[in-house]
């Protein structure tokens, strides 16, 4: 395990944090665009690793955050209907709507279940032929492949009683929206890992250009993350713009052909809700109209809800790098991961709930800040 | 639930049309759609997420990253149940 001692000792992480000091003579600020990367970063405490300069701010890169409130009543909806099976991924049970969350009408003698891939619904249907299995299909583009293929196996074998609630988003739009704000102070992106193994980088070079800004796909390991943020501090110092690639091991400038494929055979692109965020054109994928069978806002009458976000939470503002978590009066006090009031405290992948986890609530002094995981490097 | 999970395929098999895998992640093993990566061989790694092989990695990273993600609490959709094919609510291996 010589690489893994290589990848987490302090020395390493030492040496890119003096580089960066070495290049770095202006602040910047860098969104990381995963909410991978935002845990990461707050665990390892690697923003108190940086040059005071060098600020990093956190992106809408968290699935189960964006998700509307307005779209978890309507699985809600779904979910309570007795002739339903409601699927879903494990993290979306706890996420409250207006009335309780998936847990409450589970208890409530709801039939929901926890599935490890939306395959497993084709399963479930198989084997309860009398009821209408609905799968919750939530998520950026790396899961977008997965959520596919459910709904294309559902119509090649005939299976009449699988339907897919779909609230799928795609980061470029996103990062298009974050930039285009009047208020934006994001001036590079490290970009996200995974979404760019199943969609390869091509589509953020047009970002970049338009934009002026430096974009680096780079991983979720801290190493990963300091090489990423020296990657386009360089750019940034040069003024440089280009998509760069610091996580080759994993994924190239094409991604997964394959994967594209089916994407396109079933999903198209069109306006999405974020949550805290708002409506962004052309920012998400639905079903083509030939799976509408399948689509299960068309099969239940949900599509007139509409729920309002509570007007204290400024998670709109964190998702696009305008506040950080404290900047919230009501962070850790009215909004806890157990009493979340909004898109950035529902996930452990969310900012807010990530400062929460790690104690960044508290002051800097009664935290035992982890950077002890880096080897002390501070 | 963004990032994927790395994997050893130790088995690979067809079912009803598709190409599959028998992935081992530490101590737990899965079924995994390989129809994305359908090169796939048995002994080699894949970064899995949600059922699916989205890509192929090197031994030493799926070794580095597999241990990140459980230092991060980041392995919980490897405990969902187990559905079996004849449905009903499978059970935890």
């Amino acid at each position: 395990m010589k690489y893994l001692d290589e990848y987490r000792d302090g020395r390493v992480a030492r040496k890119i944090v003096d580089e960066i000091r070495h290049v770095q003579t202006k602040p910047w600020v860098i969104m990381e665009v995963c909410g991978g990367q935002t845990h990461s970063i707050v665990k390892n405490g690697i923003d108190y690793l940086l040059p005071e300069g060098v600020e990093l701010v956190h992106g809408p890169g968290c699935p189960v955050c964006v998700t509307p409130l307005e779209m978890i009543d309507k699985a809600h909806a779904i979910a309570r209907r007795p002739d339903v099976i409601f699927c879903s991924f494990g993290d979306m049970l706890r996420v409250p709507g207006s009335d309780g969350d998936l847990f409450t009408i589970k208890s409530e003698g709801g039939d929901i279940r926890v599935v490890y891939s939306p395959l497993d619904c084709l399963k479930i249907a198989r084997a309860n032929p009398d009821k209408q299995i609905v799968f919750f299909a939530i998520g950026f583009e790396t899961t977008a492949p997965a959520n596919a293929m459910l709904a294309w196996r559902a119509k090649q074998e005939g299976v009449a009683n699988v339907s897919l609630l779909v609230s799928h988003v795609l980061v470029p739009p996103a990062l298009d929206a974050i930039l285009q704000s009047p208020q934006n102070r994001v001036q590079g992106f490290l970009g996200p890992g995974h979404v760019c193994a199943v969609m390869g980088y091509e589509e953020y070079e047009p970002i970049s250009a338009r934009f002026r800004v430096p974009i680096v796909v780079t991983g979720f390991e801290p190493l990963d993350i300091l090489q990423g943020t020296l990657m386009t501090i360089r750019q940034l110092e040069t003024e440089r713009a280009e998509v760069e690639n610091e996580y080759s091991r994993v994924l190239n400038r094409e991604g997964n052909k394959a994967a594209q494929a089916l994407i396109s055979q079933v999903f198209e692109v069109g306006d999405r809700k974020w949550r805290g965020i708002g409506s962004i054109p052309r920012s998400g994928y639905h079903l083509r109209e030939e799976f509408r069978a399948h689509d299960a806002e068309r099969l239940f009458d949900v599509a007139r809800i509409d729920t309002r976000e509570p007007e204290i939470c400024i998670s709109g503002q964190i998702l696009r790098g305008i506040k950080k978590p404290k900047d919230c009066p009501a962070f850790g006090t009215l909004c806890t991961p157990q009493r979340p009031l909004g898109a950035t405290m529902v996930s452990a992948e969310g900012a807010c709930a990530a400062y929460y986890a790690y104690g960044r609530h508290l002051n800097k002094e009664e935290v035992d800040v982890p950077v002890r995981s880096l080897g002390g490097a501070a | 639930m963004c990032l994927a999970i790395p994997g050893k395929v130790i088995d690979a098999f067809d079912q009803n049309g598709m190409h599959m895998a028998k992935v081992q992640f530490g101590g737990i093993v899965r079924e995994a759609c390989l129809e994305y990566v359908p090169d796939t061989r048995v002994g080699e790694y894949v970064l899995v997420h949600v059922g699916f092989a989205i890509s192929k990695v090197d031994e030493e990273e799926a070794q580095r990253t597999y241990q990140l993600l459980e230092e991060m609490d980041q392995l919980t959709e490897l405990m969902a149940p187990v559905v079996e094919e004849r449905g009903g609510e499978g059970e935890r291996r």
